[in-house]
């Protein structure tokens, strides 16, 4: 189990995270969803270590991770997959895959995971994760790589974003498999209805804050109708 | 030809600029301290020991394919600078691959130099991939020092693919690489470099496209590390319809500095000459993506650092 409790994190006098208490159960399937610039990819940065929050906790599993670095977290069981994933000159798709499990895999391993993000293995696994690929490509790959790592707190930051809508369906797949397969938590930060569908729980963050959160019946619902008529953009 | 058994330290010095464990296959000559060690000609390939000066010319006849060359360099005797002229005749529609590197083991305190020239000529069509390997070992306060200068001729329709690798323990060098190209000639250099310490390479290009259509790429990567200076100078020359493209990028770290000065000249309307050069330290987003990987800080460096070497 994963839990923060009352985090705040500001910066140049913008309360990007305020006052966040949120509790993630083992085997739970979670969507953050939200306006652009509510905190949701700041929330992920904290979970991962990436940033330190200037107060409050974080627990995994009743042990205080707060002060623990991004591989310390790492070898705890959290990944991260980017919103924007990183290019590397030099270093293939296949290397980044063995990174990713610590290990060298062997070729049908390393092919499955590719596959299972949609892109031909014979292609990529010798392709450098440089600016040779595209946005989609990247962004396969990057979840492919956390995927593969087979961790105990997954976080996707818009996994959705740039993937075509052929290859989404396939996504949407592939994150149920993966949900079924291993007993971990995943947190997408999504702003597809499609993902918000296959939720357990939805947590809406704006302005930094938790508005609401609660099962995806509860919460679907109203959030469905605020969209269209634009209400919880308005609020505050 | 002539056969002998290599020691421990020739046999592991080899292995390091070569990729070989033993004598090689194909024409080789082994030069240790100054002197020949072993040599082997092949049916298409003349080794011989130049008259005039210390060296050895190189001949290939026309159309040999897929042949390999070795002329490997070792120095294990301190205090020896060993100057060596190789000049390389390509025959036409030749297809080969010509392995040199150099190697210095020095464990005592004075200091080891090599020198090295190379000089290719290929005729019409011929095609060369070059690859050089430079390396230093050994306790000894000794300073290792290497300067390969490389002349290059292509004739029109030859093309030269050059890789040149220094990764580890030479002290100082100072390379020179020239290239002189024909109507469509091609000519490729890609250069890895990494130094440490108080190490100080330098490295210039010059070349000089005077054929039609001739090409070349010139690539330099490079790390720079502690207090070590690096200097990456490269003049391209368009002297008529032709393409040149140099890119120079260097990683850098600790208190090393780096240096890079293109230069450009085009002397006809149709020459097209491009310069990329970037010096920069590691990305940090690329650390950060490593270390959620569970790498520690300075194991997603190693990685980095090997991935953009490699
Ligand atoms: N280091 C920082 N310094 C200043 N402002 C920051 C910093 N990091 C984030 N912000 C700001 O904090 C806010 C939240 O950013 P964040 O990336 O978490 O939003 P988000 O909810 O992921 O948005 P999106 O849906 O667009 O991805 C934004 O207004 C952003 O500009
Ligand atoms: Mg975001």
């Amino acid at each position: 189990m994963l839990e923060l409790k009352d985090i705040c994190f500001t910066r140049e006098d913008k309360k990007i995270l305020d006052h966040i208490d949120l509790k993630i159960d083992d085997k739970k399937y979670i969507v953050i969803t939200g306006p652009n610039g509510g905190g949701k990819s700041t929330l992920a940065k904290i979970i991962m270590g990436i940033e330190k929050p200037d107060s409050g906790k974080i627990l995994l599993n009743g042990e205080d991770i707060t002060s623990l670095d991004i591989s310390q977290r790492a070898n705890l069981g959290i990944s991260f997959a980017f919103q924007q994933p990183v290019r590397f000159k030099g270093i293939t798709v296949y290397d980044l895959l063995c990174m990713s499990v610590g290990r060298k895999l062997k070729q049908p391993e390393a092919c499955h995971f590719l596959s299972a993000v949609g892109l031909c293995p014979n292609e990529y696994l010798k392709r450098e994760v440089n600016n040779s690929l595209s946005g989609g490509e990247l962004k396969r790959i990057e979840i492919a790589t956390v995927i593969a790592r087979q961790a105990s707190v997954v976080i996707f930051d818009e996994p959705e974003a740039g993937i075509d809508l052929w290859s989404f369906n396939n996504l949407i797949e592939v994150f149920e498999k993966l949900y079924e397969k291993i007993n971990s938590s995943i947190v997408i930060i999504s702003h597809q209805e499609r993902i918000l569908n296959i939720a357990d729980e939805l947590i809406l963050i704006a302005n930094g804050k938790i508005k609401e959160s609660g099962t995806r019946e509860e919460i679907l619902p109203k959030l469905l109708n605020n969209t269209r008529s634009c209400r919880f953009l308005k609020e505050e | 030809m002539e056969q002998k058994e290599l020691n421990k330290i020739e046999r592991f010095i080899l292995k390091k600029v070569s990729d070989i464990e033993d004598v090689p296959e194909g024409a080789f000559n082994i030069r240790e301290n100054g002197k020949k060690l072993m040599r082997k000609n092949t049916k298409n390939i003349k080794i011989e020991t130049k008259l005039d000066k210390p060296g050895i010319d190189i001949y290939i006849q026309e159309n040999t394919k897929g042949e390999k060359v070795y002329i490997p360099v070792i120095l294990t005797a301190d205090g020896m600078t060993d100057v060596v002229y190789n000049d390389f005749y390509v025959g036409k529609n030749a297809d080969v691959t010509i392995i040199a590197g150099c190697g210095i083991h020095n464990s005592s305190c004075n200091t080891s130099e090599h020198d090295g020239i190379h000089t290719f000529y290929l005729e019409e069509n011929a095609k060369v991939k070059y690859i050089e390997k430079h390396y230093g070992q050994g306790e000894g306060s000794g300073e290792k020092i290497l300067n390969p200068e490389t002349i290059i001729h292509l004739k029109s329709g030859a093309t030269l693919e050059m890789e040149t690798v220094q990764i580890e323990g030479v002290d100082s060098t100072k390379r020179i690489t020239k290239g002189y190209l024909e109507d469509n000639a091609n000519l490729i250099i890609s250069e890895k470099i990494m130094t440490h310490d108080k190490q100080v390479a330098i490295t210039d290009f010059l070349v000089e496209l005077n054929g039609e259509n001739s090409s070349t790429k010139v690539t330099s990567r490079s790390v720079a590390k502690d207090r070590s200076q690096q200097e990456f100078r490269s003049n391209i020359i368009g002297n008529t319809n032709c393409f040149g493209h140099v890119e120079c990028d260097a990683i850098i770290m600790d208190q090393a500095c780096v240096k890079a000065i293109p230069e450009i000249i085009a002397n006809n309307i149709d020459a097209r000459l491009i310069h990329e050069a970037a010096i920069g330290k590691i990305a940090g987003d690329q650390v950060t993506k490593l270390m959620t990987f569970g790498l520690t800080e300075k194991q997603a460096e190693k990685e980095i650092i090997n991935g953009f070497l490699k």
